[in-house]
């Protein structure tokens, strides 16, 4: 792996009392990579993610987010990163467009630029007609759609989805990855949490993480050919059965 | 840096522009900024009325004299008075206070009659019974009053020198002692508690709740702009408040503050934004609604019962008047009532001005260092 590291995490750690939710993980994610991260419920990805956020401090260990420390620059990767979290994060009694707007304004987007991005975005997701529609009116899958452009309007180094895709059928879930595509070939990095193990072969590396800890990192191929397997899921299915966390 | 300054200022107008969107959208939020002044200032200062009413009198009449029985006559037919007893000593009437028959026992001492002629300055005695304050309060001013206007009415016929001042009982400041013109600033110092205390507290909650606070605070937002932008709105439906309460009391009573509007303005700003602060601190540290609600009512609690709001601060123990210096209400119901019965103005007010400055200082300070974009 020659690219460019935009993730670098070593020793991380995130204890809640005598509970260890995060333990001890160390990995690297390259420039323009998805890197999915799986695990059951409970086995720690949304505290990790949090902490690579800036949204929650590390109990211990280090780590970097576009350059930036996780413990004591937190507020500088907020300046580089987008993120989108299981309960949606667009604000429901906001239409379409004044979500886009808020969001992007926060991040320091000239109106010029919102105004072009936001035509851009409600072209590439067809949703003209919605523009001026209260977020809460519209279908769960557009939803996502929109949230993930509310999250990339910024064009940042790194966006983070937490389980993004939720609750939709297949179709929709698919579609959804177009965008994800889409980004990382623009050299967008994607870092993703999911249940889905069929969207876990999708990833250029995915990361298996069973109670707090990491289990298998390497690119979908090379886990079925080690693990003799078929499918992402057959080996999830190997690596997490003794997990002693789930739920 | 100058350039910050600037990018801070309009994410701060980008973040008022979604609070007043999302207040206007809300079904319940706009309503009850309206209906809840109108109602309180329609209704309250007539249900909350501690005009009293047939109030029992037992008098011991030592004196047994024709200005002694003018007296008790007088008191006899007043509408508001009823003489339940006329013992011959001061032991017999306590026990009809004992028997919780009389509200207020008059002693008029011996020979009183002869030392008014005298010049001599007799006193009459007026006791009033603690069971039931208020009653016993107010009862016992009547009570005085009806005795003061026989004595003057007597002493005119006497061809005495009616004396200018001194023995009877003048309200100064509320001289009808309408107790609605004591209720109305008050009852707008209610409205601010309770309307700009508890909307941020829910407000900010249930960004929690809902999860889109998590979003606000993956962004690069700076966490004193976003306080702010949680805080401004309510100074502003502060003002809205006051104004609804002041027309109310001006149209439906009559009342209008006897000092300048603006000097309400100014303190109910400063008290919106005490509220608003102590409302978000109190968000901050709630996980839930209902945890913010309880910890919010307990001080809203504290405000009304010891804010001087309906038991007067002179009136509570000495130790309870030195906490009432930390209930911060307190200096805005003072000043509510000075500016309104007495006219006051920002000059003669400047400590209650200060004290509220401090604390909407120091509570919205709390409320951005307790605000935390990282646990």
């Amino acid at each position: 792996m020659n690219r460019e590291t935009v993730i670098s995490v070593r020793n991380l750690t995130k204890k809640f009392g005598g509970f260890t939710a995060v333990d001890n993980i160390s990995f690297d994610v390259g420039k323009g990579e998805i890197f999915g991260f799986l695990g059951a419920n409970g086995a720690g990805k949304t505290t990790a993610m949090r902490m690579l956020c800036g949204l929650s401090y590390p109990t211990s260990g280090t780590g970097t987010v576009a350059g930036f420390d996780i413990t004591r620059k937190a507020e500088e990767i907020k300046r580089h990163i987008g993120y989108m979290s299981q309960k949606f994060s667009l604000y429901d009694q906001l239409t379409v467009r004044e979500n886009l707007r808020l969001f992007s304004t926060v991040y320091g987007m000239s109106d010029a630029a919102i105004k072009s991005k936001t035509g851009e975005i409600f072209a590439q997701l067809g949703m003209e007609n919605m523009a001026d529609t209260l977020v809460r009116d519209i279908p769960v899958g557009w939803k996502q759609k929109l949230a993930f452009s509310a999250a990339t309007m910024h064009d940042p180094d790194v966006v983070f989805l937490d389980e993004p895709t939720g609750g939709v059928d297949p179709v929709t879930r698919r579609k959804f990855w177009e965008l994800i595509y889409r980004a990382s070939s623009g050299g967008m990095t994607v870092f993703v949490t999911t249940h889905y193990l069929d969207e876990a072969e999708y990833c250029n590396r995915v990361l298996i993480m069973v109670d707090g800890c990491v289990r298998a990192l390497d690119t979908p191929a090379a886990l079925k050919e080690r693990f003799g397997m078929q499918t992402m899921d057959e080996v999830f299915r190997i690596v997490a059965k003794d997990a002693g966390r789930a739920d | 840096m100058k350039k910050e300054t600037l990018m801070n200022l309009r994410t701060l107008g980008i973040l008022l522009r979604k609070e007043i969107l999302l207040m206007r959208r809300n079904p319940f939020i706009p309503r009850i900024i309206l209906a809840m002044p109108v109602m309180v200032m329609l209704l309250l200062p007539l249900v909350a009325n501690l005009d009293v009413k047939d109030v029992c009198v037992t008098v011991v009449d030592n004196d047994v004299s024709e200005l002694s029985r003018r007296i008790v006559a007088d008191m006899a037919t007043s509408e508001y008075l009823r003489i339940v007893a006329t013992p011959f000593t001061h032991g017999d009437a306590m026990s009809t206070i004992e028997r919780g028959d009389a509200d207020v026992i008059i002693t008029i001492p011996a020979g009183y009659s002869a030392d008014m002629v005298n010049g001599a300055a007799p006193r009459l005695d007026v006791e009033a019974n603690g069971v039931n304050v208020t009653k016993g309060m107010i009862g016992a001013r009547y009570a005085a009053s009806s005795a003061t206007g026989t004595l003057r009415r007597w002493m005119a016929e006497e061809g005495m020198q009616v004396p200018a001042d001194g023995i009877s009982v003048i309200n100064l400041y509320n001289p009808t002692l309408d107790f609605r013109n004591y209720m109305i600033p008050a009852l707008m110092v209610v409205l601010i508690i309770i309307i700009c205390g508890f909307l941020p507290a829910l407000n900010l909650v249930g960004e929690k709740e809902s999860g889109t606070i998590e979003a606000m605070n993956v962004t690069p937002v700076g966490k004193f702009t976003f306080v702010l932008s949680k805080l401004i709105p309510y100074w502003v439906i502060g003002v809205l408040v006051v104004t609804i309460g002041m027309f109310i009391g001006r149209v439906v009573y009559g009342l209008a503050p006897a000092g300048n509007i603006a000097c309400i303005y100014l303190a109910a700003i400063l008290f919106s934004l005490v509220m608003s602060g102590l409302g978000v601190s109190i968000a901050n540290k709630s996980a839930t609604l209902l945890q913010s609600i309880f910890v919010m009512f307990a001080f809203i609690m504290i405000f009304q019962l010891m804010g001087g709001l309906f038991t007067p601060i002179s009136s509570m123990p000495q130790w309870a008047q030195y906490l009432t210096y930390a209930v911060p209400p307190r200096y805005f119901i003072e000043i509510m009532r000075a500016i309104y019965l007495k006219g006051a103005s920002v000059a003669d007010l400047w400590m209650q001005y200060t004290a509220l400055g401090g604390f909407a200082m120091l509570f919205c300070t709390v409320a951005a260092f307790t605000y935390r974009k990282q646990g």
